[in-house]
């Protein structure tokens, strides 16, 4: 039996005279996400994108399982095609194809969605039909049209009859690459993955930015980072990270500046590297895993010294979350694990005993501007690594 | 390349890879199988099995070879606990155990076995005397290990077992003398060991592979099931391969003269090291020349483990964890934190030279000058 998926448009379905163009970026990704898998015919019409496989030899649970990962799709169904767009053809098609899953319901009912109108049945009278079929071969089971355990659908599209049972939930958001590009700051956290993942969700397309500070920090942290992109970029796609060495600014760090402000310069510091490497690669904002009041360097005042290091747009989409619920998207988007391994990372490097949580600004640019980071950074920029990761 | 881990693992000697390489490609057959070439299989096992034992000065009929270190250790608490569990209630470790027997232990205490642990004495021995006065008459195990992981520390196992079992006649004693074999004459004999632990990659022999010596007589209750190999005490096919190289490690041991050779590297180590301003020893004194277990100044181990590799030289953290967690062998010899955070544990093998500790102690003295501590 062939199989087919159909795919719900999410918001873009709301855009204006834009919604070609968005269109035309979610069928891209979904060919990429699909790449290796073998050869897919990806069309649109009536809203629904159609993918169907163009051998027999595709793994389709996998096809599904990269399908619900990209954004821009609210909800997909793996349907059956019938073999002629005829109620014969539906009615030797439905039982066969959903007889695993009508197995194990006790209760079900058919809907049809009749949007080819020449086909010669209507609705009300595709569902009785099949319905009635359904209740005969299948005798255990029992009709209830408010809250059935399974829901047939049968559609008759432009391009053939289909049948399939509940649709899948999507990734939901918009297509990647529909809303510009920006760069976020990694450390290997719990945070900063989950926060990639929520604006790539609004359409971004990333590129990262990780510090790393040998012997300080270990090779493993940085593979450890890797990993984590690798994941997020299942739902983001291919990302370029840059590894910033840092091991001379944060020695300098802490041989030039009070220890109460190592944290605060240190983030400064970071942002202002990001923003020149964004800049350069066509970043339109950073993106941290920020948490309002989390540690010291997330309060208010801290967010405020930090942010006026840079005079790019900051995303924070972690802000006004709770540890609990960003871990609980972390467990969604399988990063959770591989975040608590236990490297120590840039962040963690000197942390002072007694960070200042009310820095005040003034003090704070003064105790930067004399140590005098400026010949370090240009040697940091001009030392970036790159990695290109693509899950 | 200076490599000073070797406590981790060692590098397989020539012969002992080519032993397993013939075992995988040549002769590859099953040792179970009926046929002339799983007989000639099997007569490979019987060959390794016998140069393990002679080097342990055991009957090779005393000896069931597991997957390493581990789970032998796992087999010897578990075994030794399952055959004694309806009339005994306690089981002795030493706190210095490796984490194979102290976990199995922790899992004893959790299922209702009372789980006692011997503290080291300072010298990060484990004394006769304090074993003796927790072994009771419904004490099942004792289990001390020989030469110690992450010091060297050696502990008078046969003195101890002697205590032990004037306290409780049929304890079962067993040794985890991974760290020992090959570096020092290991007699299960002199030892008085019931039961104890080889493993076949520290001493030059492939990783997946180790061996418990169960002391004829001794009954303990095996941990896996299957096949009748093994004298069912450990079922699945043999890894033979492994195992054969692990009898050619076995007949490659000069003991008294690499440990000779080692001592003088030992000594030389130690004095270059001490002499750097902010070094001290964990080490005992009396440890075993292979491990010498240092504090560098204030420097965290992991940041000048880094540092070194970035030289090419390859030494262990003292401490178990990354986040600061000390280690529990360190902590048990009442080594403060602050010390145990930048322990180092530098381990020799026959392979290496002064080259290397001139490295070592170059690298160590210019990364306590320019490294940050905290």
């Amino acid at each position: 039996m062939k199989e087919i998926l159909l795919l719900k448009d999410g918001e873009i379905v709301l855009k204006g005279q834009n919604r070609r163009q968005f269109e035309d970026i979610l069928k891209r990704n979904l060919r990429h996400a699909l790449e290796d898998l073998g050869r897919f015919e990806i069309t649109s019409a009536q809203s629904t994108i159609y993918i169907r496989p163009l051998s027999d030899d595709v793994d389709f649970d996998e096809a599904c399982d990269r399908v619900s990962r990209v954004f821009g799709i609210v909800s997909f169904s793996r349907a059956a095609m019938c073999e002629e767009k005829t109620m014969e053809s539906v009615l030797a098609t439905a039982p066969v194809y959903l007889e695993k899953i009508l197995r194990g319901a006790k209760t079900f009912k058919v809907e049809a969605k009749r949007s080819d109108k020449k086909f010669p049945l209507r609705s009300p009278d595709i569902c009785r039909e099949t319905g009635g079929l359904l209740l005969s071969k299948f005798p255990h089971l029992r009709v209830d049209v408010h809250n059935p355990d399974v829901t047939v659908y049968v559609e008759i599209r432009d391009f053939g009859a289909y049948i399939h049972a509940d649709p899948i939930r999507g990734a939901g958001g918009i297509p990647v690459g529909t809303g510009g590009r920006a760069a976020i700051l990694i450390s290997g956290g719990i945070d900063s993955p989950v926060a990639a993942y929520m604006m790539a969700k609004r359409g971004i397309k990333l590129t990262a930015i990780h510090f790393a500070s040998p012997p300080y920090t270990s090779r493993r942290a940085e593979e450890k980072v890797v990993r984590l992109l690798e994941k997020v970029s299942r739902y983001a796609g291919p990302i370029r990270m840059y590894t910033v060495p840092f091991t001379k600014l944060q020695e300098k760090l802490r041989d030039d500046c009070p220890e109460e402000l190592f944290t605060i310069i240190m983030r400064r510091l970071m942002m202002q590297i990001s923003e020149r490497i964004a800049k350069q690669r066509e970043c339109a904002a950073l993106i941290t895993g920020e948490s309002l009041g989390q540690v010291a360097s997330q309060t208010i005042g801290a967010l405020g010294c930090t942010d006026e290091a840079t005079s790019m747009v900051v995303f924070r989409p972690l802000i006004g979350m709770d540890k609990q619920e960003i871990i609980n998207i972390a467990y969604k988007i399988d990063t959770y694990e591989t975040s608590i391994e236990p490297y120590e990372d840039c962040c963690t490097v000197f942390t002072p005993r007694h960070p200042r949580t009310k820095p005040i600004l003034k003090f704070v640019k003064r105790a930067q501007e004399q140590a005098g980071f400026e010949p370090l950074v240009e040697e940091a920029l001009q030392n970036l690594k790159i990695t290109e990761i693509n899950a | 390349m200076h490599y000073l881990d070797n406590s981790a693992t060692t590098a397989v000697s020539p012969a002992a890879a080519q032993a397993a390489l013939r075992l995988m490609t040549v002769k590859f057959c099953n040792p179970s199988s009926l046929h002339a070439l799983g007989v000639a299989a099997e007569h490979e096992l019987t060959a390794a099995r016998e140069a393990v034992a002679r080097a342990l000065g055991a009957n090779a009929v005393e000896l069931t070879f597991t997957s390493g270190g581990t789970e032998a250790n796992n087999l010897a608490v578990f075994g030794a606990a399952a055959a004694k569990r309806r009339t005994r209630k306690r089981i002795v470790i030493s706190a210095t155990e490796h984490s194979s027997v102290m976990e199995a232990a922790r899992q004893l205490a959790d299922e209702g076995w009372e789980m006692v642990r011997i503290s080291p004495a300072e010298d990060g021995t484990v004394h006769p005397e304090d074993v003796a006065g927790v072994v009771t008459a419904d004490t099942a195990l004792v289990s001390v290990m020989l030469v110690n992981n992450e010091t060297g520390a050696i502990n008078p196992v046969a003195d101890i077992f002697e205590a032990a079992r004037l306290r409780c006649r049929d304890v079962i004693c067993h040794t985890d003398a991974v760290q020992a074999f090959g570096k020092l004459p290991v007699r299960v004999k002199s030892l008085g060991a019931d039961l104890l632990t080889v493993s076949a990659h520290k001493v030059h022999a492939p990783k997946g592979c180790g061996a418990l010596y169960v002391k004829k007589g001794v009954r303990i209750l095996p941990r896996q099931f299957g096949g009748e190999q093994e004298k069912r005490l450990r079922g699945g096919t043999e890894a033979l391969p492994s195992i054969a190289a692990f009898g050619v490690a076995c007949g490659e041991f000069a003991i008294a003269e690499n440990l000779e050779k080692v001592a003088a590297l030992h000594a030389y180590a130690k004095e270059k090291l001490l002499s750097i301003d902010g070094v001290v020893l964990n080490s005992p004194e009396n440890a075993l020349p292979y491990v010498l277990n240092i504090s560098a100044g204030r420097v965290r181990s992991e940041t000048i483990l880094h540092f070194l590799e970035e030289r090419e030289i390859y030494v262990s953290s003292g401490s178990a964890c990354a986040k600061g967690k000390p280690s529990h062998v360190l902590s048990a010899m009442g080594i403060d934190k602050k010390r145990a955070d930048s322990a180092l544990r530098i381990s020799f093998s026959k392979y290496n030279t002064r080259d290397d500790v001139d490295a070592l102690a170059n690298a160590i003295a210019f990364g306590l000058k320019t490294l940050a501590y905290r």
